[in-house]
């Protein structure tokens, strides 16, 4: 791996933390746990498109631990981590198809990251009626993932020159 | 935008949409709330009564006013959005606020919901 590579994920990571906490400072509109913007997800589009997919899966990962240790806990972390593997699993996939843009990959990650963590939530409450959340869920996350997927698309458009 | 993203983002939204209906549609004036550790019954409370309960040995608090439940405490340290105290107030059939971190589920009830015994 490359200096400038090295540098620049390490950058990557540290502008997906601060997305996260400053995700977690807006406050709630709906009185429905998990419903985001999910901010972070805008360095994983981008570096998904920009860079490659290993790369994107480590820093994903060494975010969600970070992010976990700082703010959260063990239980916390077992969470996102089940919401950002099967969220980068599908955005990877779909972008593996080159079937569709990255609106629709964000979107498809967005709403994945949703269902991961209700299904995290059915297994630990042992109450398949957490699942209820779902549908709400599914709206806000494609509403969301069209707004990062439409960000992330600008951005790689936007810094073609840069090679990675 | 590809014309295959927006069917697949509209395909998502229906299904959203559709269930949330169908849920919505579903719900009724409820009776009991029922709090859930690990999918274990550890207490019942009545909706008509006002009332603050500690629940799980102190992790949680909640209160019931007005025929609504809502949590007003938890020991836990999640960030933001997704902590109890800030999912509302529930009163219909099948709402529920989820204290993931505690495995609490606490869920609303109707009188006759059959699996719901009156208890005392």
């Amino acid at each position: 791996m490359k200096t400038k590579k090295v540098a620049f994920l390490g950058l990557s990571i540290a502008l997906a933390m601060i997305l996260s906490f400053v995700e977690s400072q807006i406050p709630a509109l709906v009185a429905i746990p998990g419903i985001k913007v999910g901010l972070p997800n805008l360095v994983m589009v981008f570096l998904l498109y920009k860079v490659g997919w290993k790369e994107t899966v480590i820093v994903s990962i060494i975010r969600v631990a970070l992010v976990s240790m700082l703010f959260g806990n063990v239980q916390t972390m077992a969470f996102s981590i089940a919401g950002a593997v099967l969220s980068l699993t599908g955005m990877i996939l779909l972008k593996k198809l080159e079937l569709f843009s990255c609106i629709a990959v964000s979107v498809v990650g967005g709403v994945l990251h949703n269902v991961g963590q209700i299904a995290m939530a059915c297994l630990v409450t042992q109450t398949i009626g957490v699942a209820t959340y779902l549908p709400v869920l599914l709206i806000s996350g494609t509403v969301a993932g069209v707004v990062i997927g439409l960000i992330g698309g600008m951005l790689v458009k936007r810094l073609d020159k840069f090679k990675f | 935008m590809k014309k295959r993203d927006l069917i697949l983002i509209v395909a998502i939204l229906a299904i959203g949409l559709l269930s949330w209906g169908a849920l919505e549609l579903a719900k009724e004036e409820g009776a009991y709330v029922v709090v859930t550790v690990a999918g274990e019954e550890v207490a019942r409370y009545s909706l008509a009564e006002d009332g603050e309960y500690e629940l799980n040995g102190g992790t949680n608090i909640l209160k019931i006013e007005n025929g609504e439940a809502y949590m007003v405490w938890a020991n836990c340290p999640t960030l933001g959005k997704t902590r109890c105290t800030h999912q509302g107030k529930i009163s219909r059939t099948t709402e529920k606020i989820t204290c993931r971190i505690n495995k609490l589920v606490v869920t609303v009830y109707g009188a006759e919901d059959p699996d719901v015994e009156l208890i005392g």
